[in-house]
């Protein structure tokens, strides 16, 4: 397990995410698209902390231990906002569901004059 | 090192497969299925890379959390009939995902990474196992940190002491955004 390996797995996982986010019809498809592409980017995230030496830490090892966690923080970060978005995705499908009857993206047309 | 690469690839195949399942298979709900096999395998890497705390999170917020709202609107919309459909942009779509795949590949492969010299690699897992637990005198000392410095500075690294600490104003303002997404959430669904 090598820092390249981590990368590209990471880098199928946003693939596969953008393709099922542009080519799908259905929008709780596209939903789940969009999280794989969170998981992708969380996934290089840690793998950048686990394996990319931070600034400072290559010549003394006390000057910025807590750099090694920086990624570990971020991925936190993109959790939370991938939750946020989330719920407000699933409420945006509610009021669609709600008002044209259907979750297909090609029916939400109410912007199309 | 031969068990941490079978792992590996055993977990690449448990998220590259199942995630081409949830895109291309045709129904809803056993892409939501598939959906979960990818998030925990996904906190599986997060293990194997150190970063415990990150693969309970991913199980309590991804596995448990997001695919039990995504099964609750598949529920709730009754649109499971259709199914997953592609849309007519299919090719270009596509041809874009295979073009910034391998742009991403050959970034990941050809660039020169300032990697964490292996001396140091055993430090660096102790620091980021220990990120949300307290660490004992003799692992600190069996990952070579010898002096009382080099014990404090392993001792205050925590994910904790980040987060409250040089990352407070984005803590603060996620827990605002997360606020927010809360009351727009109820906003949109809200019966008049």
């Amino acid at each position: 397990m090598t820092l390249e390996n981590m990368l590209i797995v990471a880098a199928i996982l946003f693939a596969i995410g953008l393709y099922g986010a542009l080519a799908r019809r259905n929008v709780l498809v596209v939903l789940m698209s969009i999280e794989l592409m969170f998981n992708g980017v969380n996934l290089t995230l840690v793998a950048f902390a686990k394996y990319v030496a931070p600034a400072g830490l290559a010549q003394d090892l006390t000057q910025n231990i807590g750099g090694v966690l920086t990624g570990q923080v971020f991925a936190v970060f993109v959790i939370t906002v991938a939750a946020a978005e989330i719920a407000l995705g699933l409420g945006i499908v509610f009021a669609m569901y709600r008002s044209t009857g259907s979750i297909d993206l090609s029916d939400a047309t109410l912007l199309r004059s | 090192m031969w068990v941490q690469d079978v792992v590996f690839w055993i977990l690449a195949v448990a998220v590259i497969v199942p995630a081409l399942g949830v895109v291309l298979v045709k129904d809803l709900f056993r892409a939501v299925l598939l959906l979960v096999v990818v998030f925990i395998a996904v906190a599986g890497f997060f293990v194997m890379m150190s970063a415990e705390f990150l693969g309970v999170v991913q199980v309590l917020i991804y596995a448990g959390a997001v695919s039990i709202l995504v099964i609750f609107s598949i529920m709730l919309t009754r649109d499971v009939q259709r199914g997953n459909l592609p849309n007519r942009m299919q090719i270009p779509a596509v041809v874009l995902s295979a073009l910034l795949l391998a742009t991403l590949v050959w970034t990941a492969t050809q660039t020169e990474w300032n990697l964490i010299d292996p001396g140091q690699q055993d430090r660096v897992d102790l620091v980021q196992t220990s990120s949300v637990s307290l660490v004992t005198d003799e692992a600190l000392l069996a990952s070579g940190f010898v002096t009382e410095e080099e014990q404090s500075a392993a001792r205050q690294a925590g994910l904790a002491d980040l987060l409250i600490g040089d990352f407070v104003l984005p803590f603060e303002a996620v827990s605002v955004l997360l606020l927010a997404a809360v009351i727009g959430a109820l906003a949109l669904v809200r019966t008049r």
